[in-house]
């Protein structure tokens, strides 16, 4: 472990306070600034898609210093079964449960 | 109706999403301990942060020693998202008092927000179930959240090694990401996203997550601001246009 727990602390207040700026910025602004700029809008609703695609995909499918793609079979499998749950249910518990199952089921196999 | 019932129907607005919160709770608290944070510390953080996903972003990018400056930025984009919420939810909240709107602003999340917005967008809710319905749906699943993930950090040194339980992380990013990909501009986004972030892994400084985000992003922008795909109707431009 790298950090020592002063360093820790201050991430975690640094975070929680830039989080509830967010949080508050409109709420707090309302009156001053009625509307978002539509653009502005627009942008912010791409984020979810592009911050947990960013998160997801390179803890399935690594590439190695030689260029080569390197992934682990159970996991790409886990991964896409898993994906197709939470396309059908959009339930995260399901998602998890079935993605564990199925890591686990074709660990044991390969 | 009184404050108690507004408050309760609120908590039974979001109990569905309980399901959710609940392993994202305990995954947090796992592998917050397995990073390096201390008990207290990783309970404290779900008090004080209180968003899942930029929890868990930072608890990677920590067991990665990556900068702190990297961590804390990358955490920030995460939770982006927070100035939409805030933007789309502030007229509902206009007429409340200062405590009560930095109240309501910190338990803001992706339940509390979808809940509430449902709940006020069809007729003018008054500004009492307003704050009470909102207040029993997010302080329900604040408590939730705090409580599963001190349960993480207990059960969490007895987890043995061999269930991969690590893996239980992405899975929970999947399942936000597959339903917010259901708009083809978002799809499009998050191809890019997810294609850049794996050669952007090797990137100096754990700088990957970001730079990728970013390239998404932005290629997201610019292919809706020059040219006409996807066809179908954006919602953006049409309050433009009205």
């Amino acid at each position: 472990m790298s950090y020592d727990t002063t360093t820790l602390w201050g991430i975690v207040v640094a975070v929680g306070l830039i989080t509830l700026a967010l949080r508050l910025s409109f709420v707090l602004l309302f009156g001053r600034i009625d509307d978002v700029p539509p653009r502005v809008e627009r942008t912010l609703e791409l984020v979810p898609a592009a911050v947990l695609a960013a998160l997801v995909v390179p803890a399935v499918v690594a590439l190695a210093p030689s260029g080569a793609v390197v992934a682990a079979p159970p996991k790409v499998i886990a991964a896409a079964v898993a994906a197709g749950v939470a396309w059908r249910t959009e339930n995260v518990l399901a998602t998890i449960a079935v993605g564990m199952g199925v890591l686990w089921l074709v660990g044991a196999l390969v | 109706m009184s404050v108690r019932s507004d408050a309760a129907e609120g908590a039974r607005a979001i109990g569905p999403f309980m399901l959710g919160v609940v392993p994202f709770g305990l995954i947090t608290g796992i592998s917050a301990i397995d990073a390096g944070f201390g008990a207290v510390q990783t309970v404290a953080m779900s008090v004080v942060i209180f968003a899942g996903a930029s929890q868990l972003a930072l608890i990677e990018l920590v067991g990665d020693s990556a900068p702190v400056a990297v961590v804390v930025v990358t955490a920030a984009v995460v939770n982006l998202r927070y100035l939409m919420y805030s933007a789309s939810i502030a007229p509902y909240f206009r007429d409340f008092s200062p405590p009560w709107k930095w109240l309501s602003a910190y338990a803001l999340t992706d339940q509390s927000y979808a809940v509430a917005v449902t709940e006020f967008r069809d007729d003018e809710t008054g500004i009492g179930r307003r704050r009470w319905y909102y207040l029993g749906a997010a302080l329900s699943l604040w408590t939730v959240w705090v409580v599963s993930t001190a349960v993480g950090v207990v059960v969490g040194g007895s987890v043995p090694p061999g269930l991969s339980l690590e893996f239980a992380v992405p899975l929970t990013f999947l399942a936000l990401l597959v339903p917010s990909l259901k708009d083809q501009l978002s799809g499009l986004v998050g191809v890019v996203a997810g294609g850049v972030a794996v050669p952007a892994a090797a990137l100096p400084l754990d700088l990957g997550l970001v730079a990728a985000a970013l390239t998404g992003l932005t290629v997201g922008v610019l292919v809706d601001t020059f040219t006409d795909w996807p066809a179908d109707e954006r919602p953006g431009e049409m309050e433009e246009d009205a």
